[in-house]
């Protein structure tokens, strides 16, 4: 396989992303295992505990999630972009900077105020947490925020000396005028919807959390708690999706390579991006179907678009996932067959989700096992799939071994206990059971138990992906 | 009878997505086929499906429109009673703890500290309906009970450390 011209320093700083991408993952699945071995009533943690691992593991997959996103939109972008890997470098260190102080705040200052930090929440603990702990915690999250902010403006910055404007790296010349052909590949589009979209989350994001860590020290700053609301979820919902659409690069990228077909970007390739730009943004008011006094258009809104949004990614990234391997010949290994995974993990979460965002049936299912159902559905079976079968192609690519019975065995076992998993949840939704309750009613252990059982085998199989990366990655090269 | 419809398509649409991703890897690995006819046939399908899409989603995105949740503004009219319901770390202080059934209640939710979800769960503790539960705003949910019984009131928004023990019950008779 080719090896892209990505300096060293550059495809270094990837491997440790991906690195600490795997150890985090790794230790927020045992975070969630332990949670639903909790909520089974087979391990006894106390409201405290599970409360604040609920928001280790809440904070640390989007987090995380990020981070190996971006490792795989920086990793691509550079072999068309002139990136800053002193940036790269920045993102990584403001990273774990910023993990030191939210363990510091959950673990050390005690605070379980959720992922969300909804105002006023974190100020408002009944003693359970200082306010010095709540600060720190949203000092953390505005570093891995100003991390990010660092990243995309490189990225935007070297994609705007490459293509001359965002209009031209979103193709949109090729889009609104004749193909030519000339429309930039399909990582360069992706990467720029992602900074656009994510600079204004993380803009609003670093705003409310600004706004927050004052309240916390001057209550008379007051804060409305239903713009807060507003801002929370823009930013929380976007970074988060964005986190799915910087690792799809890994699948536009790979799979072309594996199959000797060229995915270009053509026409309705070009729309998909494009229209997925405007409704990534606007999509967010679906968190918000519940709060009744938003405005009605809003909400409405965010049905309609949670509903149009599903069509690029089933009908462009799905459909063209299929073509491109249907009848190619394809030799499947652990990396293309994580990445094939990936889109059937993406294509399904959106159908549960799509149902939740419709309001009706929101307002039975809101806030219930079924949320964390369609988004563990995205994550584990799509984005992490993707980051796993990005770690299994540089491996490859540095010819540092080949995928063995052990990596085959794992990765049945993530595919299917991952599926298995996700469904638990969704049927613990249909069963109305709630979500982030420390304790369940006994009428909902089972499924608790039935899940955490479950979950033994993803953790095992994200164990071994994680473990032959790293022992492979300082073996030398076959 | 949401959560059965939502569940049943999920496993029916997630199962149908799993066949054909089955179905394209077995084949994938045992033949190499001109891309360009593969192409030309998934375009093909792809433009059939937008269609198919559109054609079923504009008749269920506009159907199910017409059941929103959100009360009109003259709700308060048209039921038997308005109770009060305000969500506190970690109780509820509700006006009335009883309805009739078919008898159409107006809840004007609120809270008094952070946010909480009111939501309410009827005795086989399926979610009949919810609203947030947010200070400074009054959140106006109109439920109208089918059934007696003894309903449970949980929160259903993450409120701090004994959120799951939030709990409250309304007693709904003839």
């Amino acid at each position: 396989m080719t090896t892209l011209t990505i300096p060293d320093g550059g495809r270094k700083t990837v491997y440790a992303y991906i690195a600490v991408f795997g150890a985090v993952v790794l230790l927020m699945m045992l975070l969630g295992l332990v949670m639903r071995a909790a909520q089974a009533g087979a391990i006894a943690l106390g409201p405290h505990v599970f409360y604040q691992i609920m928001t280790a593991h809440g904070v640390g997959m989007v987090g995380i999630a990020g981070l190996g996103g971006a490792a795989i939109m920086w990793y691509f972008l550079r072999q068309y972009v002139v990136l800053h890997t002193a940036v790269l470098i920045a993102n990584l260190l403001l990273f774990l900077t910023a993990v030191a102080c939210i363990l510091g705040a959950i673990f050390i200052g005690q605070f379980g105020g959720a992922w969300t930090f909804l105002f006023p929440l974190p100020g408002q603990s009944m003693g359970a947490w200082t306010p010095g702990a709540a600060a720190l915690f949203l000092a953390g999250v505005l570093l891995v925020g100003v991390g990010f902010l660092l990243f995309y403006l490189d990225a935007g910055r070297a994609i705007i000396v490459e293509y001359g404007s965002f209009a031209k790296s979103l193709g949109w010349p090729q889009l609104f005028g004749r193909d030519d052909g000339g429309a930039p590949p399909p990582a360069v589009v992706a990467s720029s919807m992602v900074i656009i979209v994510n600079t204004l989350a993380l803009v609003a994001g670093a705003a409310i959390l600004i706004m927050m860590i004052i309240n916390l020290y001057a209550p008379a700053f007051e804060i409305n708690p239903l713009l807060a609301k507003n801002m929370i979820y823009f930013f929380g919902h976007t970074f988060i999706n964005a986190t799915i659409y910087m690792a799809i690069i890994a699948v536009y990228e790979i799979l072309p390579r594996y199959t000797q077909r060229p995915w270009r970007s053509n026409k309705v390739f070009l729309a998909a991006w494009t229209a997925s730009t405007v409704m990534v943004v606007i999509v967010y008011p679906h968190h918000l179907l519940m709060d009744f006094v938003m405005p009605t258009w809003m909400l409405i809104m965010g049905q309609i678009i949670s509903y149009t949004s599903g069509i690029p990614v089933l009908l462009v990234t799905a459909i063209g996932t299929l073509a491109l391997v249907h009848r190619s010949g394809i030799k499947w290994d652990m990396a293309s067959g994580l990445l094939f995974l990936s889109i059937f993990g993406w294509a399904g979460g959106v159908i549960p989700a799509v149902i939740d965002a419709t309001i009706a049936i929101n307002q039975v299912m809101h806030n219930t096992m079924w949320v964390p159902g369609h988004f563990h559905f995205y994550l584990i079976l799509g984005m992490v799939a993707m980051v796993f079968g990005f770690m299994y192609f540089l491996i490859k690519e540095a010819g540092k071994g080949v995928d063995n019975a052990l990596d085959r065995g794992s990765f049945w076992a993530y595919a299917i206990a991952g599926t298995g998993f996700v469904f638990m949840f969704l049927m613990s939704g249909k069963e109305g059971v709630a979500r982030r309750f420390a304790v369940h009613f006994p009428e909902w252990q089972g499924y608790s138990g039935v899940a955490a059982v479950i979950a033994v085998f993803i953790v095992l199989a994200a164990a071994v992906f994680t473990l032959r990366f790293i022992l492979r990655l300082n073996a030398k090269a076959a | 009878m949401y959560q059965q419809l939502s569940w049943m398509l999920s496993l029916i649409l997630v199962g149908l997505l799993a066949v054909i991703f089955i179905f394209i890897a077995r084949l994938a690995a045992t033949e190499r086929v001109e891309y360009a006819s593969i192409q030309k046939s998934a375009y093909q399908l792809r433009s059939k499906l937008f269609y198919l899409v559109l054609l079923i989603m504009i008749p269920v995105i506009g159907y199910s429109l017409t059941l929103l949740p959100y009360p009109s503004p003259s709700a308060g009219a048209q039921v038997s009673k308005t109770v009060n319901a305000v969500g506190h770390q970690w109780y509820w202080n509700i006006d009335d703890l009883t309805a009739r059934v078919n008898q159409p209640v107006l809840y004007k939710v609120t809270s008094a500290d952070v946010n909480h979800g009111f939501a309410i769960y009827d005795q086989t503790l399926n979610v009949i309906a919810q609203t947030q539960a947010m200070p400074g705003y009054s959140n106006d949910l109109k439920v109208t009970y089918t059934k007696p019984g003894v309903y449970k009131i949980l929160c259903l928004e993450y409120c701090g450390l004994a959120h799951h023990a939030m709990i409250s019950e309304i007693t709904v008779t003839e």
